[in-house]
């Protein structure tokens, strides 16, 4: 049995968009307990790129206001710096790029258009491979490791509770409500279920009559060793997403992903591949100034996307007091404002500050079943179960 | 009813473009590397040998592959003299050449990669490779493993000075290339191996001052100690070194006593010396093995975290196999090449056959229990240790910023509100993982990729939880296991299909639609998945 028998709120997954919604609940007072099959913050929330700008998503407003004060609200830093670059290495890549604007300046975010000059101005490892780009001012980055931990510790800090290592089994429903979460340690009641559960989600809500779609894929990132500080890290484009760390490490990723069948539960294996070399050689084409540097790490995440890599945010309709979460891949920087609204959806019912109306799940009611393979998602690697 | 077409932006129609490829690729020239290359050639495959060595004064400068401790000699500068120093320090480079081995010399490999579960790109065992001028993908049939040994980093105060370096390093460049820079040095450590490097120093005319042992008693070959002791060494055991002293580089040690519990007693004493020798563990080298996903476990009788092979040398990876100091550090191996020559032996017979149901034998009981001595060290020099130094050198991290979980000095968080995130609160209800405790305090992310400090941060972990050095996981080994420039990376050619569909995220058009243009109902017929694709 476990040693926790219960808590008012049960979120299963540890990872950002949990931890998230973990620490708003827990700062309303409410009781709440994280689940985690591993370590928190194992998955995706902690490997990827950090970004916080995220002008396509109905939760881009609250995520500009939060992420400026995130360090003095968790009170633990999350290494979180202002502003954005993007720059372009093609005409085709300026176009392409050029469509933040328009999205941002909508919702009352501006922009500079830079050219060459003004580019390598701003940008000392820039040279004379670009035709331009873009200074978003507004957006920015954060450190994710850190960050997430932040939202762990707040949660604590405020009764918030974390269980490692363990495992769910199931759920146990009684009149139309899951009144407790089936885990390998024992029975652990709720009052109401967020499932937040990365790659896993699908498979969770499907126990609970309603499947979110998802698949998992593998993606890459590469770390050089340390650089002199650029006066703004964020700054990406040919190709890549990324940042230079506070600690002067470029980390940058991009390029094809992996589509992956997961097994039923546990850890995956998360290998590299050689994607680090032409990830590395258009690092070098954006920051020819850096083409000495050395890369000294890579890594790889397994994320989930949904069918049209929107996120979904709603409750279930098969159950009255749960909420599904997965953000699509592109849950790091929205997580401040995704917390909120799951919090909002499982206090108030709805989405006070935002109109989530596009991440809900009826938008699938007619998908098609096969979708998979209509959209060729296909899987390559073995499908042997997985070792732990 | 036709087949949908992959998706465009995975890796599906993105064919890897490999340079070259081979039956067998051996990875490191030392004996059992040169056994398996000459053998697997003399049954009829075609064999490429790889050997990083010797690597530049630059590469050594960065304390790649070894913990060289800028212990270089300025000989070191010389390539010329080092790679002719390298291939006559050992005869059967030239046999290899004879037996039509490609042999490749100053030659890294940085990357092993194999399909598994959650990965199915791969057309087979691929292998990074590196000269000092641009790197290569081979792809190879059979991949043998033959990457030696590397040294446990002790830290103490002034262990970042010019002149303190690991066993293995210094024996290297003292026996191979004749440019050891130290003259006088002090030994840390009495196991056989320790003396065992002792004397090869000594043998090149490095005089030996002293070995230090914190153990109540010398734990080597006592013959081995006897000679040492002829020759004018001071065997001081139950002592650690408190400090390393000196101006531009170490010129003495300063040695303590220990008490019965093992803590430092006040009284220094200063030892001179130009060189301060760790050899207090040394490790298999299983950077590739990991990285490459065979399964790797902690082996006490394997001189620490070691690959888990079948009785022909297999590790749990299809056509991989690990020989030598990789797969596993003992005295006798130590003390006679013809134990890795064994490995070799057994693993070119193996080749083209099926796995063996059984596990490879148990090594000889070793000398002590490992993880009790290497966590004794630990506690004696770093725990105890008078002053603050750093354990990560690359990134500066001190072992009490790493036991209290400290966020890196780079961001200069002083919230006294918030001094209480221990390592216990991260405990949670499972052993401390050393990743995770890498990525908030930076300890081990550096440029030496951790080669200095890990097994001091498993070590820190294994004393502040209690628990034995076996409970702490490994902290994860993921290519490029060399640094690797960008510039080089940039030569590498790509399939035109990847170049032409390569985006930044995973290139699918409804993902960044502005929320206010997203339709009400998605389905796959709908959906305009040929519209612009350059995810944000």
């Amino acid at each position: 049995m476990s040693e926790i028998k219960g808590a008012s709120v049960v979120i299963v997954g540890g990872g950002v968009t949990g931890l998230s919604a973990g620490w708003w609940l827990a700062r309303d007072g409410v009781d709440v307990l994280v689940l985690d099959k591993g370590l928190i913050g194992w998955e995706a929330s902690g490997r990827n790129g950090g970004g916080c700008s995220h002008h396509h998503s109905p939760l881009f407003v609250e995520e500009q206001r939060l992420w400026p004060i995130m360090d003095e609200l968790l009170g633990y830093p999350t290494e979180f710096r202002g502003g954005r670059i993007r720059l372009a290495a093609s005409e085709r890549q300026m176009a392409l790029y050029g469509r933040a604007l328009r999205n941002a300046e909508r919702q009352g975010c501006a922009s500079d258009v830079l050219d060459v000059r003004q580019a390598k101005e701003l940008v000392p490892l820039a040279g004379d491979t670009i035709v331009g780009g873009y200074h978003y001012r507004f957006g920015g980055h954060a450190n994710p490791h850190r960050t997430l931990q932040g939202y762990a510790w707040a949660m604590q800090d405020h009764g918030g509770r974390v269980l490692q290592h363990v495992t769910v089994t199931g759920f146990r429903s009684q009149g139309g409500r899951v009144v407790a979460v089936e885990t390998d340690r024992g029975p652990i009641g709720c009052d109401s279920l967020v499932l937040a559960a990365g790659p896993q989600t699908g498979r969770l809500s499907a126990l609970l009559g309603q499947e979110t779609p998802v698949q998992s894929a593998r993606c890459e990132m590469i770390v050089t060793e340390p650089l002199p500080l650029m006066p703004i890290g964020g700054v990406d484009g040919n190709g890549l997403y990324g940042r230079q760390t506070l600690r002067g490490n470029l980390a940058y990723g991009g390029g094809p992903h992996e589509w992956l069948s997961l097994a039923e539960e546990g850890t995956p294996a998360k290998p590299t591949t050689p994607l680090m070399l032409p990830i590395g050689k258009r690092l070098a084409r954006l920051f020819p100034k850096a083409a000495h540097a050395r890369i000294i790490r890579s890594w790889a995440g397994v994320i989930e996307n949904t069918p049209d890599g929107r996120p979904v945010i709603d409750r279930l309709t098969s159950q009255a007091n749960v909420v599904v979460a997965t953000l699509s891949s592109v849950g790091f920087g929205l997580s401040p404002a995704s917390g909120r609204a799951i919090r909002d959806l499982v206090i108030d019912g709805a989405c006070g500050f935002a109109d989530i109306s596009s991440f809900a799940l009826a938008r699938f009611a007619a998908l098609e079943p096969n979708w998979r393979e209509l959209q060729g998602w296909q899987v390559s690697a073995a499908k042997e179960a997985l070792s732990a | 009813m036709t087949i949908p077409a992959p998706d465009p932006k995975s890796v599906t129609g993105k064919p890897l473009v490999i340079d070259e490829t081979v039956d067998v690729l051996v990875v490191g020239g030392g004996p059992a590397g040169l056994a398996a290359a000459i053998g697997a050639a003399a049954r009829g495959f075609g064999v490429m040998l790889v050997d990083e060595n010797p690597v530049s004064f630059t590469t050594m400068g960065d304390e790649v592959p070894l913990h060289f401790g800028q212990g270089m000699a300025a000989n070191a500068r010389n390539r010329n003299a080092m790679m002719e120093a390298f291939v006559a320090s050992e005869p059967r480079i030239a046999e290899a050449f004879e037996a039509g081995v490609d042999v490749r010399l100053a030659t890294a490999c940085w990357g092993l990669y194999a399909n598994g579960p959650a990965l199915g790109w791969m057309p087979g065992l691929v292998a990074g490779l590196a000269d000092e001028e641009r790197g290569l993908l081979v792809r190879a049939r059979h991949v043998i493993l033959a990457c030696g040994r590397r040294d446990m980093g002790l830290g103490f105060p002034g262990w970042e000075k010019p002149g303190v370096m690991g066993a293995t390093a210094a024996l290297s460049l003292a026996v191979r290339y004749g440019a050891l820079g130290p003259r006088q040095v002090v030994v840390l450590g009495s196991g056989t191996d320790a003396l065992l490097t002792a004397l090869a120093l000594r043998e090149t005319g490095v005089a030996i001052a002293a070995i230090v042992e914190q153990a109540p008693e010398a734990i080597g070959d006592p013959a081995l100690l006897a000679t040492l002791r002829e020759g004018g060494a001071e065997v001081l055991s139950r002592h650690v070194v408190r400090e390393a002293v000196g101006r531009d580089g170490v010129e003495a040690a300063l040695v303590a006593g220990l008490d019965e519990a093992g803590k430092p007693l006040g009284e220094e004493r200063a030892i001179a010396c130009d060189g301060i020798v760790l050899a207090v563990g040394a490790t298999p080298v299983i950077d590739l093995l990991d990285a490459a996903g065979c399964k790797v476990a902690f082996q006490g009788d394997r001189g620490g975290f070691a690959p888990v092979l079948d009785r022909h040398q297999r590790s749990s990876v299809a056509n991989v196999y690990a020989i030598g100091d990789c797969a596993g550090i003992w005295t006798a191996k130590t003390r006679d090449r013809a134990v890795c020559e064994a490995e070799a032996e057994r693993a070119v017979a193996a080749l083209g056959t099926l796995p063996a149901e059984d596990q490879a034998p148990l090594a000889p009981a070793p000398e002590c229990d490992i993880s009790e001595y290497r966590l004794a060290w630990v506690r004696a020099s770093v725990i105890e240790a008078r002053a603050g130094f750093h354990v990560c050198q690359c990134e500066e991290v001190s072992a009490r910023e790493i036991l209290e979980v400290r966020p890196p000095r780079y961001l200069d968080w002083r919230d006294e509100r918030r001094n209480d995130r221990s390592l216990a609160a991260l405990l949670g209800d499972g052993p401390p993982n050393p990743d995770q405790v890498k990525r908030l305090t930076r300890a081990g992310m550096g440029a030496c990729q951790g080669r200095r400090c890990r097994e001091q941060v498993a070590a820190l972990l294994a004393l502040a939880s209690a628990r034995p050095l076996s409970a702490i996981a490994l902290a994860g080994y993921r290519a490029p296991t060399r640094p690797l420039s960008l510039a080089m990376t940039a030569q590498a050619p790509e399939a035109p299909a990847q170049s032409e569909h390569w985006d930044t995220w995973f290139g699918m058009p409804a993902q960044w639609r502005p929320f206010w243009e997203a339709p009400a109902l998605y389905t796959v017929a709908t959906n305009d998945a040929a519209g612009p694709a350059a995810s944000e």
